[in-house]
């Protein structure tokens, strides 16, 4: 077996070692794909599907999907562009994203997505759900408002912290992020210096009282886009 | 009289305070106005839906009341914060940030109000055509005059900006201080128009001044009435927009309260509510509703000032009191004089802020022992304005009791429309466009969060109907 993968990105040679997936070989090569739930150092899940890219002509979640010797890949085109603008403004409705007073923006990936993706506002209405706020934990807060199910916190509690506190309950338009204790995150074996606390790409899950301490103008996505860290 | 040979005019909606307000005047057969008030008629409910909600966010919040000025907002809140967080003295660097985020909005409000929305009034006449009577109208006759309006207002905007993040809706205080200093970049960029905004003030307070003594006559009895006045004061007696105890006084200056330390203000203010508007009426609780209700913004605290710490400031305030003999000054068209004092008090204490090197500092947060109860108060722009807070040990909000100030203002806005009634409106046979516009100097007078929006272009959508003793529209006048 060959040790090098080579595929065009939209038309752009990009090279991949065995077992890496398009998003693997994408980012070692310098392209950005969008994507919101696959988190550094955290297992894929292809829940969210914005890194969704069309692999000969199909479209597959980059982040699940292993890079293979001579595909052509999609993935800055106006389609796709349109098709992650949908799923992204689906995102905003469906929770309670108040970006304008929430301590997570600048440093909020479903907002810089926003922003690189072109959206202004959503076409969809609001869906306003009712959700709940956890400030049980003396150090953590979780905010139900602006969860997106992107499922990093779930991951990264049983794959890096070996403690399971957040899982999904629910099905449909009614799942939701829980914790393994009735009382909530206080109640549980959740920690400041977990990396499912600090895991979260939305304003969900935070650590407490140190909210807005970065001046705007120097917060992550103040200074370049989502992804340039990638682009080359 | 009964009431079936009432008629009632509704302005409606006059404009809006965080939403939409409108007037109703009762009038006889003879046209003789037997009731005035103006209501509030929208409902906002952040006192509600800020419950729950982590305490740290809500200086970030709150401040989203208002789009005019959000700073005061973030500030009281803020500083209730910092009670919470046990930051009972913040840093130098800390303190003197926020003074010129404050000064920089007092600068940008006051000058917005006088040049954009006012000065029509003032330049043109109460009653002058109204095709002429809006910012435009001031821009082709005085283009200096809206070109300085206009710099002075991105002046105060870029000062907010270095401090806060954003011109409008900033995150630069944080419970126990701020998340900047300023850099020397920044301070230079203000040190290079200091002397151009310091001239325009100057020029500001001649323009209201000169205005105020020349149509003394014609303003003196303008919607105004004898009344208390309120406001934080410093411990030396000095005007302090950023901090300071409560002083209230009635209407021959003699002090009904002093130095009273703001986390108790609910021991001396409380709020009534009536069945027809949406803003409460705040009184003294020592006098009652009748006799306690109370003026705030720039003539209360030129009023409750002994002394302004800026010296040309403080000449001018001399100026100012002198009109009335060193007692209160109650006359509801002398805010104007008074705003354009503060605005040039603002821009003497940026001057001195820029040039204090403690705005370069690095110690910008502070925290002390956790409290569960906080009261931040700030003099803003439109006058006294309280936040009081309740935190739980999970630290989120579980009360929240916001009085603004244009809520203080209640009551003297509602007696100002109806002095105004009384003498403008009483007995005449034909409601006119002039008539409804003196309602609105008056109003506006405040400088209530009312004037802000739509009568920027001159369009403050008024609507007035008049009823027959039947209920029969019988007159409709609409701009």
């Amino acid at each position: 077996m060959s040790e090098k993968i080579t595929f065009t990105i939209d038309g752009k040679t990009v090279h991949g070692k065995p077992g890496m997936t398009i998003l693997e070989a994408a980012d070692s090569s310098g392209v950005y794909i969008p994507r919101l739930c696959k988190g550094p150092g955290l297992k894929p899940r292809g829940s969210c599907r914005v890194c969704t890219v069309m692999v000969n002509g199909r479209p597959q979640a980059a982040c699940t999907q292993p890079a293979v010797e001579g595909m052509v890949v999609e993935n800055d085109s106006p389609a796709m562009l349109e098709f992650r603008r949908n799923l992204v403004e689906m995102l905003f409705v469906e929770g309670n994203h108040f970006c304008p007073f929430c301590e997570k923006s600048g440093n909020c990936e479903l907002q810089a997505l926003a922003y690189r993706l072109g959206i202004l506002s959503p076409r969809y209405p609001y869906m306003f759900p009712k959700r709940d706020v956890d400030a049980s934990h003396p150090e953590i807060l979780v905010d139900r408002n602006r969860c997106v199910l992107c499922g990093r916190c779930v991951n990264a509690s049983r794959d890096v912290d070996g403690k399971t506190v957040f899982e999904f309950v629910g099905r449909g338009g009614h799942k939701r992020i829980a914790v393994d204790a009735e009382a909530g995150l206080g109640a549980t074996a959740a920690a400041a210096g977990d990396k499912a606390a600090e895991s979260c790409p939305v304003g969900c899950i935070l650590k407490k009282r140190v909210g807005y301490a970065v001046p705007i103008g120097q917060r992550k996505y103040d200074k370049a886009p989502i992804g340039s860290e990638i682009e080359k | 009289m009964s009431a079936k040979t009432m008629k009632r005019v509704i302005i409606e909606p006059v404009t809006r305070v965080e939403g939409h307000g409108k007037v109703s005047l009762l009038l006889d057969e003879k046209n003789h106005v037997k009731q005035a008030r103006l209501h509030i008629v929208e409902f906002r409910g952040f006192e509600r839906f800020i419950q729950g909600r982590p305490y740290w966010e809500i200086p970030v919040l709150v401040q989203r009341l208002c789009g005019i000025c959000p700073v005061s907002h973030h500030l009281a809140a803020a500083k209730a914060m910092d009670v919470i967080v046990g930051a009972d003295k913040l840093s130098p660097t800390a303190e003197k940030m926020r003074r010129l985020m404050h000064y920089g909005q007092m600068f940008q409000s006051h000058a917005l109000h006088f040049f954009h929305l006012c000065s029509p009034d003032l330049l043109f006449g109460f009653d002058a055509d109204v095709a002429i009577r809006n910012v435009i109208g001031v821009a082709r006759k005085y283009p200096d005059l809206a070109v300085q309006g206009v710099m002075m207002r991105k002046y105060g905007q870029e000062i907010i900006k270095a401090t806060a993040g954003k011109k409008i809706h900033g995150t630069g205080a944080i419970p126990g201080g701020v998340n900047k200093n300023l850099s020397i970049a920044e301070r230079d960029l203000f040190l290079k128009d200091l002397e151009q905004m310091l001239a325009w003030g100057r020029s500001a307070v001649k323009l209201a001044k000169d205005y105020t003594v020349e149509h003394l006559e014609k303003l003196a009895p303008f919607g105004s009435f004898d009344s208390n006045h309120l406001s934080l004061i410093r411990t030396d007696g000095a005007l302090d927009l950023y901090h300071g105890n409560l002083r209230a006084i009635n209407a021959g200056g003699e002090k009904i309260f002093d130095q009273v330390d703001y986390q108790k203000y609910y021991d001396y203010i409380v709020e009534e509510v009536r069945d027809w508007s949406y803003m409460k009426f705040p009184f003294i609780k020592s006098l009652g509703p009748e006799k306690g209700w109370y003026r705030v913004g720039p003539l209360a605290r030129l009023n409750t000032a002994d002394f302004i710490d800026t010296p040309e400031a403080e000449k001018e305030r001399q100026e100012f009191m002198g009109v009335t003999k060193g007692k209160p000054n109650n006359i509801t068209m002398a805010y104007h004089w008074a705003r354009m004092i503060e605005t040039l008090h603002s821009i003497e204490k940026i001057r001195d802020l820029l040039h204090d090197k403690d705005l370069q500092g690095k110690d910008l947060v502070v925290k002390g022992q956790r409290r569960s109860e906080g009261v931040g108060l700030i003099e803003a722009p439109r006058g006294t304005l309280f936040h009081h807070y309740k935190i739980n040990d999970q630290d989120q909000v579980v009360m929240a009791n916001l009085i603004v100030s244009t809520t203080n203002n209640n009551t003297p806005m509602n007696l100002a429309v109806q002095r105004v009634a009384e003498d403008h409106i009483s007995g005449q046979p034909k409601i006119t466009e002039g008539l409804l516009n003196h309602i609105e100097v008056a109003i506006r007078a405040y400088d209530p969060c009312l004037s802000c929006a739509t009568h920027a272009l001159g369009r403050m959508p008024l609507v007035v109907e008049i009823f027959d003793h039947e209920g029969q529209l019988v007159e409709r006048r609409e701009r």
